[in-house]
This record gives C-alpha cells, sequence and structure tokens, in this order.
C-alpha cells in the first residue's frame, strides 16, 4: 500500500522538472520535450486520483490528454521545422520574430 | 513494513527522476529525448502499480513509441546539435530553478500535510480496455468525437506547415498555391 500523496509528490516534481527546463532550455526541441515531461506529471496525477477515488473517468481522461499531446507534438515539431527551415537555427533566442 | 508495492513504486520512481533531472542536465537533444524515453517507460510502470493497464500500454505505444519517434526523427532530420548558452538564459536559471524549487516545496508539503487520505492498492481499480471502452465510448463520446477532428486538423496543419512554401516568383502562374 502506498499512499496517494507519494504519487502526487512525483507527479508534481515531474512537472516541476518540465517547467524548470522550459525556461533554462535554450535549445526549441529540448524545450518541447519539456513540455511533455509536463504532460506526463499530469497524467500520473490523473491516474492517481483515479485510482483513489474508484473512478475509471480518470483514466479515460488521460486519453484525452495523450490524444492532445500527440496532436501537439504533430503541430509542434511542423512548426519547428518551419522555424529551422527560414531562420537555420534551433536556437530560441535567436528566434525573436513570430513572423517567418 | 516495506511492501513489494512500495519498493517497486521507489524503484520506477527513482527512474522517472532521474530521467527527468537527466533532460535538464544534458545539452545534446538526443540525450534529452532518450531520457525522456526513460521516463515515459518508468511512469508505465507507475500506472501499472496503479492498475491501469490499458493506460500503461497505450504509454508504452502511444508516447514513448510514435510521439519520441517523431521526437527523434526530427531531432535527427535538423541535424541538431549541443545548445548553445546564451546571454539570457541566466536570467531564467537566476529565478526559473529557485522558483520550481520552491513550487515543488509547495506542493510536496500541501500533499504530504493532508496525507491521511489512504494508500492505494495494487489491482484495487483495474483498468482493463474491457471497462474503459464501454465509459469511452458511451459517457465520453462526445469528447472522443471532438478529439477525432482535433488529430484531423492536427494532421492538416503539420502537412500544410512542414511542406514546402511555393517557390514559384510573385507573379507566376494563377490558381497555384
Amino acid at each position: 500500500m502506498v499512499p496517494i500523496s507519494y504519487y502526487l509528490v512525483l507527479s508534481g516534481i515531474l512537472f516541476a522538472c518540465g517547467v524548470t527546463g522550459f525556461l533554462i532550455k535554450r535549445n526549441i526541441i529540448t524545450i518541447f520535450m519539456s513540455i511533455e515531461l509536463m504532460l506526463n506529471g499530469v497524467n500520473l496525477s490523473f491516474v492517481a486520483f483515479a485510482a483513489h477515488w474508484q473512478v475509471l473517468a480518470g483514466q479515460v481522461f488521460v486519453f484525452f490528454v495523450m490524444v492532445v499531446a500527440a496532436a501537439e507534438a504533430a503541430v509542434g515539431l511542423a512548426i519547428i521545422i518551419a522555424v529551422y527551415r527560414t531562420r537555420e537555427t534551433l536556437n530560441v533566442d535567436q528566434v525573436n520574430l513570430l513572423k517567418l | 513494513m516495506i511492501s513489494i508495492h512500495l519498493i517497486l513504486f521507489l524503484a520506477f520512481g527513482a527512474v522517472a527522476l532521474a530521467g527527468a533531472i537527466n533532460l535538464l542536465a544534458q545539452t545534446h537533444p538526443i540525450n534529452s529525448a532518450l531520457s525522456l524515453i526513460a521516463v515515459m517507460a518508468a511512469l508505465a510502470g507507475e500506472y501499472l502499480l496503479l492498475g491501469a493497464e490499458f493506460v500503461a500500454a497505450v504509454q508504452v505505444i502511444v508516447y514513448a513509441g510514435a510521439v519520441m519517434v517523431l521526437f527523434v526523427f526530427v531531432i535527427m532530420l535538423l541535424n541538431a546539435g549541443v545548445e548553445e548558452h546564451t546571454k539570457g538564459s541566466h536570467v531564467a536559471v537566476l529565478f526559473g530553478i529557485p522558483g520550481t524549487l520552491l513550487g515543488s516545496i509547495l506542493v510536496a508539503w500541501v500533499v504530504l500535510r493532508h496525507s491521511g487520505t489512504g494508500a492505494v492498492a495494487v489491482g484495487a481499480l483495474p483498468g482493463p480496455p474491457k471497462t474503459i471502452g464501454p465509459l469511452l465510448f458511451h459517457e465520453f463520446l462526445l469528447p472522443f468525437e471532438i478529439t477525432s477532428i482535433l488529430i484531423l486538423v492536427a494532421i492538416m496543419g503539420a502537412v500544410v506547415l512542414a511542406s514546402k512554401p511555393p517557390s514559384s516568383p510573385p507573379g507566376g502562374p494563377k490558381g497555384v498555391d
């Protein structure tokens, strides 16, 4: 028996690691991976709460989060490719205009 | 009394944490991507401990499989190298690391303070596809259909964004986008 709070703390730490990576990383792909890490942390708390309250809806919501993450990865990586094609760089400090 | 459940939780949690910290420590994106795969595989183990079998399988197949393959593919396609350190990152380090440390400590404190909410047992809430399916296709039918539209839009957006821009001159042939 593991207390539910242990899962929530792990989930919170993973989310915090994602936030840190989002802030300190300069590579646009790594920043994107930090977002995925945050989504994974949230998924863990969804599943933990589903097990805690004995409601399966929490697990269904994980699928919706995964679908949104997959759509986000597809569009985001396409945007990264478009940015790289015009800027020739992946460093976010050198991408200072929204216009392609 | 240390149960096997707690040992497994700590083992998977240690792998997930090590992967997450390694993601931050590495400078090459391919190393970060591989440590993110380790995090996702460890989280699949945690889902199994929570009784969410189907979620664990989908986590491995969709997240650690499909999404991360997409990431690795783009990293190799763009030939991404070691990231350069720039001046702007110092401010983020100055505020980001203490801020997230403070935030995680706060979350941990609040959650552990209210830890008298009970524990999770293995198999207490089994989540096989047989029970997930009716829920997904009856109660959550509308969100399910909406996500299918979202996926369709995302596919079209990705194709439009990643396709090469037309190289025809401005006064080129009409009717060609």
